[in-house]
């Protein structure tokens, strides 16, 4: 192809914090993680409806097997990532305080496959989300939405697939990997989905602190028969939270999600690097989604890098596979360090819609302490929604449910900025979620 | 399960920009320090002196009443010194260091701690410490000095008194007014923190290019005393330069705690003080009216603050 630049610059957005990068796995390949000797397979994998188990005691699963299935709509089964026997139906309690059903698989050494998997028939939309659904796909960029709700968007009129590859937050590596590792495999399910769903025009947003990623899939873009130019590549300005479903939609589109709405209310699919790189590979080769990578890092870890692990792999196993810690951890985050949740147990096993193990010592975990707002407005400031961060933690805290409504809490993504560059260390994200709590019970 | 193993667990996000109410003191006190040197150089010793008194009462006063009411100290934040500087910027170079106690136990004890601290008052402590000595020592809070007085040896004090720019026109005492290049560099009568224009502005852009405050408060105010002394047939340099203003718009309207925290609230708010301050000086008895017109804001901002705020996300559907 000609030699133009496919670089769009991004449509301007609201506040932001500047975050450290920190993305110190940045260079380390993905190294695939041996299947452990057991699993525990949480039944909500995903945001939505959990799932019902389908196995019992004593069964024996093979990989890639069903063993979690929902009637609801938002859900998505759960897969057998080792084969094996079901050694217990446990409990597993959710950092939240939820318990959810897990199923507890011991190895058989052996990771026999399911026979009989072929690659899925896809020639119109329905199919395409009927795959999804099947293969168990969820948002792998941490949020964990069920993939065949978006790819249904019913009678609304999508005109442009928006490909999210900011990965904004603080360490985490896992989609950059996957866009250098797995360009091809992008670029496939980026076609596939275009194809079937007749989308005009498709634009892939990385933040510019990660050019050799842009510059990878630019050139694969550029030698690619089947773009005709309505593929860009939309050069994000690193500034947390680009990554956010709303920010990255305006960023790329110039379009405002309305409140409550989804990025199809405005014309737009909104899907993860990980996840189109993983539904080309499915529709391959029809293996559901029982593994995924994760970026193992922080101060307490002694190696900082990828690995590709088993669905149900407890922490503690994978912190030994990646080289153990460095001292001894005193906080452990599935996730960012923005929005990721702080867990409780070094056994607690990982989730689809996992991206990182982050692991501190003490000096980092250590709890800052909580003074006066003085007011210094710096949270409205760094507020993407144009919210009031500080006004509505009062609100909260006085249980006054007129005020969050006048003050829109419930708009609040809880991305985190807020409470990042608060001066005097006040838990906001805490209190807001507290006040759309208050909303929610008044309404 | 033992002590040792036990994760610490908390609502994300788990990491902070590293900002601390300390370290806002801390640039606050940085800026001022070019006006207090000014001060010690045009007002000598007796400035200096009560500069001291003020910010050590200010932090023996919020030491005493954190004690008193059982709360947790705070005089590590570094505000009181903060109040304590800016209410010596307030006084006349030669007033009674008593009077600079009293001024700091109203601004500490009744402003700022009856109110619940830091964040909590209404109005700023230093400007109504400053408001409340003006209006019960009349006399001591406007003997003003000149500049260099004290070199000036073998003459008393009261040779050597003066009046403020502002207060040789309102009462038409037929002194000379000071050159504008004189009202730039501070030499001219005044409290002792507010006439070096020069290291004032200098303060205010490190604040600006520190990010601590926003320009939008400073150039409202600065820019309505301009616009509306010309309005009124009075230079406008000289109003801006004169008086508290300069002092009044940088560090004084921008305390977080006493100004509004949205941009359009921060605007309306210095446009009324620039306002206010003209109207004072151009039709009432007193010579200058930056002190009240902020303590007046003050009381506005809970008001200015609804402004907006019913301004929801858009709702529904929306036309791509």
């Amino acid at each position: 192809m000609e030699n133009i630049s496919l670089e769009l610059k991004p449509a301007r957005t609201f506040g932001g914090a500047k975050v450290p990068h920190r993305k110190h796995a940045k260079n380390a390949a993905t190294i695939v993680m041996p299947p452990p000797k057991t699993v525990e397979i949480s039944m909500q994998q995903h945001i939505g409806a959990p799932c019902t188990p389908l196995v019992k005691v004593g069964d024996t699963v093979k990989a890639y097997q069903k063993i979690g299935e929902s009637e609801a709509f938002v859900s998505a089964p759960i897969h057998a990532s080792i084969s094996g026997t079901v050694k217990k139906i446990g409990s597993l309690l959710l950092p939240n305080g939820q318990k959810i059903p897990s199923v507890i698989i011991e190895s058989d050494g052996e990771l026999l496959t399911l026979e009989g998997i072929a690659p899925p028939q896809v020639t119109n939309a329905e199919e395409l989300a009927a795959a999804a659904r099947a293969s168990g796909l969820v948002g792998l960029g941490g949020a964990g939405f069920p993939a065949h709700v978006k790819l249904i968007p019913g009678d609304k009129k999508i005109d442009t697939l928006v490909i999210n590859g900011a990965e904004c937050e603080p360490y985490i590596t896992a989609d950059y990997r996957e866009m250098i590792e797995h360009t091809d495999d992008i670029l496939n399910g980026i076609f596939k989905i275009k194809d079937i769903l007749k989308i005009s025009c498709v634009k892939i947003c990385i933040e510019d602190n990660k050019p050799e990623a842009i510059n990878i899939l630019e050139q694969r873009i550029k030698s690619d028969s089947r773009s005709k130019g309505d593929v860009f590549i939309v050069k994000l300005k690193s500034r947390y939270p680009q990554g956010a479903e709303k920010v990255l939609v305006q960023a790329a589109t110039g379009r405002l999600i309305p409140a409550g709405g989804l990025p199809a209310h405005v014309g737009c699919i909104l899907m993860n690097v990980t996840s189109v790189a993983f539904l080309a590979r499915y529709l391959r080769s029809g293996l559901p989604l029982v593994s995924k990578r994760l970026t193992f890092a922080g101060s307490a870890a002694a190696n900082p890098c990828n690995v590709e692990v088993r669905v149900g792999t407890s922490i503690k196993d994978i912190a030994e596979f990646c080289g153990g810690f460095k001292g001894e951890p005193k906080k452990i985050l599935l996730g960012g360090p923005m929005m990721g949740t702080a867990i409780y147990d070094v056994n607690y096993p990982i989730t689809k819609k996992d991206n990182a193990i982050l692991v501190f010592n003490k000096r980092d975990a250590k709890a800052r302490p909580i003074t006066s707002c003085i007011r210094c407005g710096r949270c409205l400031k760094v507020c993407p929604m144009k919210l009031r961060p500080c006004q509505i933690e009062q609100a909260a805290e006085l249980q006054n449910a007129e005020a969050l409504d006048m003050l829109d809490a419930a708009a609040c993504m809880e991305c985190g900025s807020c409470a990042y560059v608060c001066p005097a260390g006040r838990k906001l994200v805490q209190s807001i979620k507290l006040g759309k709590q208050i909303l929610r019970e008044g309404k | 399960m033992n002590n040792k193993e036990l994760l610490l667990v908390s609502p994300s996000p788990h990491i902070s920009s590293g900002a601390a109410t300390s370290g806002i003191m801390l640039d606050v006190i940085i800026a001022l320090l070019p006006a207090a040197a000014a001060a010690g150089l045009i007002f000598g010793y007796q400035a200096l002196i009560l500069m001291l008194v003020c910010v050590g009462s200010c932090v023996v006063f919020e030491f005493i009443s954190r004690i008193v009411m059982k709360r947790k100290q705070t005089i590590g934040d570094l505000s009181a010194v903060v109040t304590g500087l800016l209410l010596a910027f307030n006084l006349p170079a030669t007033l009674n260091p008593v009077y600079a106690v009293i001024g700091s136990a109203v601004a500490i004890i009744v402003v700022k701690q009856m109110f619940g601290g830091i964040g909590h008052n209404f109005a700023n402590p230093a400007i109504t410490a400053r408001v409340v000595l003006m209006l019960s020592f009349p006399v001591a809070m406007t003997t003003w000095v000149k500049p260099f007085f004290y070199q000036v040896s073998g003459s008393s004090i009261d040779a050597q008194t003066t009046a403020t720019p502002l207060g040789i026109i309102k009462e038409g005492t037929g002194e000379a007014l000071p050159s504008l290049w004189d009202m730039f560099i501070g030499t001219r009568g005044g409290s002792l923190g507010e006439t070096c224009a020069a290291a004032l502005l200098l303060g205010g852009l490190y604040l600006v290019i520190r990010r601590v405050i926003s320009p939008i408060i400073p150039l409202c105010f600065i820019g309505t005393v301009a616009l509306f002394s010309w309005i009124f047939g009075q230079e406008p340099i000289f109003s801006v330069l004169s008086g508290g203003v300069l002092l009044g718009a940088i560090f004084m309207a921008t305390d977080y705690t006493t100004s509004p925290i949205t941009r359009q609230g921060k605007v309306i708010f210095a446009i009324l003080c620039g306002l206010i301050t003209v109207l004072i000086r151009t039709f009432a008895a007193l010579p200058e009216g930056v002190s009240f017109s902020i303590l007046f804001m003050n009381i506005l901002v809970p008001l200015i603050e609804r402004i907006g705020r019913g301004k929801k996300q858009k709702k529904g559907e929306k036309k791509a």
